[in-house]
């Protein structure tokens, strides 16, 4: 792989690899007294072996000049590998910790293993981990063939897809020991996410470079989404990060922000991860891996264009519902709720665009496990977004905040649409990267399938019970109007669901070992020759292929 | 309109800028409000700021996720309010960098626990929730009683904290690292500075039951005592609207 680079590409890796072991060196002395250091050691590690990998390669020749008339995969093969890797061990602590809630003392003693410090593992490790290598692999591939136009050069790409894993290790192994700044979805601290805007400007950048070679005229829908992905999680990310560190030799930060204010920074950029973290850049994926899986372009142009807008204006407001009946002001909670409900239409537009898209091509879904899980996705994406709004209604929410329902909410997202239209896309690429005709075993696939639709029905099943009793033991009154129940019994109640929970996880998890084994035996089965469709345009703009008629 | 758009999907440039136009919107009409409408956050004049303990016992509230199961905020809904407390206000956060309002209670909500349970029964507790509630589902934290608490650096942490908003003196942070020992030693000769630098009703105590040594037991144990406890506005009845 390293041989498909120019000597000039190489050293140019070289120098990052030397200017990223500075990096490191500069942590581990500044931060020796804290657990800055101990980063700085990884970071430092890495490099250095970094290093060694590339200084043997500088000798080599130079690549071909026709590597230019194909697509540049590598990236993206790796990025799926990395991705599933992380599905796995995400998916694995997920689980884990479900089952730490039935059997409490399965902590070993260690301060490492308790359900606090895993529990963000699990959700970095899922959505950053597992979901983010996902998006940038796919967008890769994707913004190649929607522009026919090859990544502008081949370091970058790299740069991007190593950068965003280091800065999911920091992340991980901090947990573990203990670094943390506590807000959700945004644990990780102040240099990590530094580092995390180097790489996402890099990203950035890379896709416009790549859009402005494009050779078709439009920019396709995939790349809106991925667009909108890239730049409002950007956004995001440094306006809810923004904090001082105690010393830059300490891993330890304050947040700038302070009670109110500070919750309604962490939700508005809570929320919108869920929005353009999971949903844009997955609906990215959507629009571009459905209508090409089925043979069928995509069934609306307008419908496009009202849910891509409906969902990058209105998504932005509804933050503030996960702050209900608190000590925010109550305008902004009826707005987090108005704009909420409104979501609705464009989110009900695009699942519906999805499944319109499938007419004509029913016989296919029935048949083909990849083009089932893109479309069990779309099904759930319409499911789950319409209890997203109805649970953002303040009396609904009244019940539903603070139980499990939320957890069975957000699992009806993840496992339901985020991870199903992954595997759909996972699948329809494997075989077209790696220049088979097919995956495998369809049969593998189909097992998946099953596994992970009946992994996630039971999940979301044990937890709309569990959240809907819990929410009602806490607001019931006996006869001589005193609360009827103590906290206690609410949490004793919840244990038949727990474990049912934690049950629907494992086949989940079961599901997407299946997918790894299928995914490795195809890539070692014998490869065909590269299909000669498959590549850039060298010349002129010619018709949009993918862009609906108009 | 779709013309527009038509033409629109045609540039790159256009349409990143769209995009941001369009997102930015939502968050600077909920967020840039809140720092500018007084009425946000109410005055409490009486409200005091963390002391050094309590600060090194939040951040180890932090490091250990405890926000993950535990919520510091009781909304205005009846049942809350009888099973909790008197509803959260949002000056009693005022301090917090950053909040710990939590999103979920698989364990209850600790908003007003200060105070609630003494220092004996949360150690216990920590270091195993099942010796004093049987059906407890919560980790035990037993190392925290043996592991001596990082206090050296206290006066950055307070810099810091200073620098992002809360009021503390050039005279709190010189002590910092010495005012965390002495809340914890009530009988040492640096137990007084504390109460001066904080207010008489400060906690002064051995809180992990031994004073001789300065554990993350007892940072963590006057964080959770001081819950709630910073002002005594959410108690007060509303003087304000009477006149």
């Amino acid at each position: 792989m390293i041989g498909q680079l120019t000597k000039n590409e190489r050293q140019n890796a070289l120098a990052i690899l030397i200017a990223m072991a500075v990096g490191g060196l500069v942590m581990t002395i500044g931060g020796r007294n804290s657990l800055l250091g101990v980063h700085g050691g990884l970071v430092l590690m890495i490099a250095v072996v970094g290093i060694f990998a590339m200084t043997a390669t500088l000798k080599l020749p130079d690549p071909a000049e026709d590597r230019l008339n194909a697509y540049y995969d590598d990236p993206t093969k790796v990025g799926i590998i990395i991705s599933m890797v992380w599905a796995v061990a995400g998916l694995f602590v997920g689980d884990w910790i479900a089952w730490l809630l039935v059997f409490p003392d399965l902590t070993f003693d260690a301060a490492w293993a308790s359900f606090g410090r895993l529990r963000p593992v699990h959700t970095s490790g899922v959505i950053f981990g597992f979901g983010g290598n996902a998006l940038i692999a796919t967008s890769f591939y994707v913004v190649q063939r929607t522009c026919r136009a090859r990544l502008p050069d081949q370091v970058t790409p790299w740069f991007v897809l190593f950068g965003y894993n280091l800065f999911c290790v920091i992340a991980a192994t901090g947990y573990l020991m203990g670094v943390t700044q506590s807000k959700e979805y945004a644990e990780p601290e102040w240099y990590a996410d530094l580092w995390l805007v180097v790489v996402w400007v890099v990203y950035f950048l890379l896709y416009l470079r790549t859009l402005s070679r494009r050779k078709e005229p439009h920019i396709y829908v995939a790349n809106w989404y991925y667009m909108a992905f890239i730049l409002v999680v950007a956004v995001l990310h440094i306006v809810n990060n923004l904090a001082v560190p105690v010393s830059f030799g300490s891993e330890k930060a304050y947040s700038a922000f302070s009670g109110v204010q500070d919750a309604m920074t962490q939700w508005w950029y809570g929320h919108n991860a869920v929005a353009f973290f999971l949903t844009a850049g997955f609906l990215g994926m959507l629009y571009y891996y459905l209508p090409v899986r089925a043979g069928r372009p995509i069934y609306s142009y307008r419908m496009s264009i009202i849910s891509f807008w409906g969902i990058t204006f209105f998504y932005m407001w509804a933050g503030s519902h996960h702050l209900h009946y608190t000590a925010l002001p109550q305008w902004v909670q009826t707005l987090g709720m108005t704009f909420s409900v409104m979501l609705l239409v464009p989110s009900w537009a695009s699942a519906g665009n999805a499944l319109m898209t499938l007419n004509g091509a029913w016989d296919k879904v029935r048949d083909d496990a990849t083009l089932r899980f893109m479309f069990v996705a779309a099904v759930f994406y319409g499911l789950s977004t319409f209890e997203g709004s109805f649970m953002a209604i303040r009396a609904v929410n009244s019940l539903s905040h603070y139980t499990d329902w939320t957890v069975g909410h957000v699992h009806a997202g993840a496992l339901g649409w985020v991870a199903m239209i992954t595997f759909g896309a996972i699948y329809a690429s494997v075989p077209w990267l790696w220049k088979q005709d097919r995956m495998y075993s369809a049969k593998l696939v189909e097992v998946h399938f099953w596994l992970a639709v009946a992994g996630t029905l039971i999940y979301v099943f044990a937890m709309w019970n569990s959240g809907i009793i819990q929410g009602l033991m806490w607001r019931t009154y006996n006869d001589s109007g005193t609360l009827a129940y103590s906290f206690i019994e609410s949490l004793v109640a919840m244990r038949p669901y727990y474990i049912a929970r934690a049950i629907g996880g494992l086949l989940f998890l079961l599901g997407a070992l299946v997918g790894c084994y299928n995914i490795w035996m195809t890539i070692r089965m014998a490869p065909r020759e590269s299909a000669k469709a498959d590549r850039p345009e060298p010349g002129a703009a010619g018709a949009p292929v993918l862009q609906p008629g108009e | 309109m779709f013309g527009l758009h038509y033409r629109l999907e045609r540039k790159a440039i256009g349409l990143v800028l769209a995009i941001i136009g369009v997102s930015s919107i939502g968050g600077l009409v909920e967020i840039a409000p809140l720092f500018t409408i007084h009425q946000t956050v109410e005055d409490a004049p009486n409200m005091r700021v963390y002391t050094p303990l309590e600060v090194a016992g939040r951040n180890i509230y932090i490091r250990e996720g405890c926000y993950a199961c535990h919520s510091q905020m009781i909304r205005t809904l009846r049942d809350e309010v009888e099973r909790y407390g008197p509803y959260s206000l949002a000056v009693e956060s005022k301090y917090d960098h950053p909040m710990l309002w939590g999103s979920k209670r698989t364990g209850p909500d600790i908003a007003r626990l200060g105070g609630k349970y003494s220092d004996a029964w949360h150690v216990a507790h920590l270091i195993n929730p099942r010796d004093v509630v049987k059906e407890s589902i919560m980790p035990g934290y037993p190392w925290l009683a043996r592991t001596s608490l990082a206090s050296e650096d206290l006066g950055l942490h307070l810099k810091a904290l200073r620098r992002v908003g809360v009021p503390y003196t050039d005279e709190m942070i010189e002590h910092a690292s010495n005012d965390a020992y002495g809340q914890s030693a009530p009988d040492s000769s640096a137990a007084e500075g504390v109460t001066k630098r904080y207010g008489e009703a400060t906690n002064v105590r051995a809180f992990d039951g031994n004073a001789g040594r300065l554990t993350e037991m007892d940072a963590l144990v006057a964080y959770l005592q001081i819950l709630g406890r910073l002002t005594d506005a959410a108690t007060k009845p509303v003087a304000s609207a009477e006149k």
